[in-house]
């Protein structure tokens, strides 16, 4: 198998497909701001276009109120955060990023975070990993908006730094706790802190997470979660096997709109899927990718779909 | 693995450009990485030190190995039932996330069961921690002797009254008023001993603003022990006997009816006024004693 002939099946043979014109390709050849997603909206109608979408934000704001309706009403159904939780009292869960650092300065905790960890482990180990920051992470809120905001601004470039960044940043985050025997990561972690302050009450954290909403709108494009994140990356680790994953099973009928990596947080994982570089099925086996089903959404020839990495097919 | 293939690159015609490629990126990026890991450790390191005035729940390790081990999710703050705890939000000075508490605010109620204690998943608070008791939170300081309304000569005791370990933790010792020279003073004083560092006694202090007695870190309110200075009466009671035999016990002239250490000096005692005084010499009300308001 070679990329440039697997390149040729994808694409090649067949004739030039009319570009939409309100997609990122026809905008930029009009010279006018883009709306990813207006022909799936056309062909398919406004809930199929946001299906997955919907979906995931169900997710996030459902799991976020499991954990608020007990502070603010009273009935207690998830204790915690993020970090370590008891549900009904009785299921502990506990994020094995923490264990990791926890191990790493040197501490070893009580069996209900290592049972809890376990659990989590094993569900994004099974499922994917990166399904953590697009269905339950709260920063995910944030930094969509920033996206969002920045499409329909039509703000282009920007200096993010290299994506792998992040995997750095997660060693040194578990050196530190080495070195400083304590959590330091936790002092300043945004993940853990927005979540923590929207249950437990913010103090000065607004000021991270506002940081990195400009951050991401007016520097780095999806500069937080695609570059930097250690706790991303964490789970990017865990999700190398899992089972969930985006294929581009109708890639044949793909029509260079461009609107899917406009809205991709990741938008380098769909190349080799979607255009047959380097691989010759259509699975998206790229363990950055977030399994967030946008590109599912957004594409007006219905392209994607979400299956498991055994479903090789293509139609 | 097997389903993925490095992309053929139009650089890889050369060899060594790619590998110099990847060492200058992965060294620009582990620089800019590190750095920031930097930044965080220095901040966490930098801000560690715990305020004076916030205490850590009962159980609490010794706050280097808390931080390493608090996972900060709350659940002690949850099932603390007078709301004592608190989760420090970030800028409190306190390390973000982690619970503690305020006495002057809310002060542990010493529950008898430590809900925080069973409901801690990490082992920062430390479930040997059976009986309340046993916790050392803090030690209480009557840090203000000028504004204590006992040690102005008033029977405030608030601070005794509330202790849960009453006449244990805080007794009240009875010393000589010398400003009145006629009255006692009876002076709230801790015991280390027995002190679980609640802070009862600060929330209770009468005193507007701040408390007269304040619970601080252990480190804060207790020196070291003097390693040479071997105290001869726990000597004394470990051995059941003086370790340097009976002293002989001296009269001391004057002072026969006297608790031992009482030097005060009654009207009518003490040195009296020599019998062949000048004429000149101001009269002196009979009595004398120290203090006892006498002008010439």
């Amino acid at each position: 198998m070679n990329a440039q002939t697997t390149t040729g099946q994808a694409t090649g043979t067949r004739p030039e497909r009319k570009v939409p014109p309100t997609s990122v390709r026809g905008a930029a050849m009009r010279g006018v701001v883009a709306r990813p997603g207006h022909e799936a909206i056309e062909a398919k109608g406004w809930l199929r276009a946001h299906k997955w979408l919907l979906l995931r934000r169900t997710s996030q704001f459902g799991i976020l109120a499991l954990f608020l309706v007990g502070p603010w009403f009273g009935w207690w159904i998830v204790k915690g955060n993020l970090s370590s939780s008891l549900t009904l009292g009785l299921l502990p869960l506990t994020d094995p990023f923490l264990i990791a650092q926890q191990l790493a300065a040197g501490q070893w905790p009580y069996r209900e975070v290592l049972l809890g960890g376990g659990i989590v482990l094993a569900f994004y180990l099974l499922l994917g990993g990166r399904l953590f920051c697009s269905w339950v992470c709260p920063v995910n809120l944030v930094t969509d908006a920033a996206a969002w905001l920045r499409r329909r601004l039509g703000l282009k470039g920007g200096k993010a730094p290299a994506a792998n960044t992040r995997h750095w940043l997660l060693g040194f985050v578990l050196v530190i706790a080495a070195v400083t025997g304590s959590l330091a990561w936790e002092w300043v972690n945004p993940v853990s802190m927005l979540h923590r302050g929207l249950i437990f009450g913010f103090g000065l954290a607004w000021g991270i997470v506002g940081g990195i909403f400009l951050y991401d709108l007016l520097i780095a494009p999806r500069g937080w979660c695609g570059h930097l994140c250690p706790q991303g990356a964490f789970y990017a680790l865990l999700g190398r096997a899992s089972l969930l994953k985006v294929s581009a099973d109708k890639r044949r009928d793909c029509n260079d709109c461009m609107d899917c990596f406009a809205v991709c947080p990741e938008p380098q994982v769909i190349r080799p899927a979607l255009k047959g570089v380097g691989q010759d099925h259509p699975l998206i086996l790229d363990a950055e990718c977030t399994t967030c089903g946008r590109c599912v959404d957004v594409c007006g020839k219905d392209v994607f779909r979400i299956t498991t990495r055994f479903n090789r097919s293509e139609s | 693995m097997n389903d993925t293939m490095k992309p053929t690159s139009r650089a890889a015609a050369s060899t060594s450009s790619p590998r110099r490629r990847f060492l200058k990126d992965a060294a620009g990026v582990a620089g800019g990485a590190g750095l920031l890991a930097l930044g965080a450790g220095m901040y966490a390191r930098q801000a560690s030190a715990l305020p004076a005035t916030a205490i850590r729940p009962p159980g609490a390790l010794a706050e280097a190995a808390f931080l390493a081990a608090c996972v900060r999710c709350g659940l002690c703050v949850r099932d603390c039932p007078y709301d004592t705890l608190r989760l420090a939000e970030l800028g409190d000075g306190v390390a973000t996330g982690t619970p503690y508490f305020l006495a002057r605010d809310i002060p542990c109620e010493m529950c008898e069961d430590i809900p925080c204690v069973v409901a801690c998943p990490s082992g920062a608070l430390d479930r040997a921690l059976t009986d309340i008791g046993e916790a050392r939170m803090g030690l209480a300081v009557l840090i203000d002797q000028e504004n204590c309304l006992n040690f102005l000569g008033l029977r405030c005791d608030v601070c005794y009254r509330v202790c849960p370990v009453i006449d244990k933790a805080i007794t009240l010792e009875r010393m000589h008023n010398p400003r009145s020279d006629r009255h006692a003073m009876l002076l709230p004083t801790v015991h280390s001993e027995h002190c679980t560092g609640c802070g009862k006694c600060e929330k209770s202090c009468v005193l507007p603003g701040e408390s007269a007695i304040k619970v601080l870190p252990i480190k804060l309110a207790q020196g070291s022990k003097a390693e040479h200075y071997m105290r001869g009466w726990e000597e004394k009671d470990a051995a059941g006997e003086s370790l340097i035999g009976e002293q002989l016990e001296l009269p001391v002239r004057g002072l026969e009816d006297k608790a031992y250490g009482d030097t005060r000096v009654r009207p009518g005692e003490g040195p009296q006024a020599p019998p062949a005084v000048p004429d000149y010499a101001p009269a002196r009300p009979p009595g004398g004693g120290l203090d006892s308001g006498w002008k010439p």
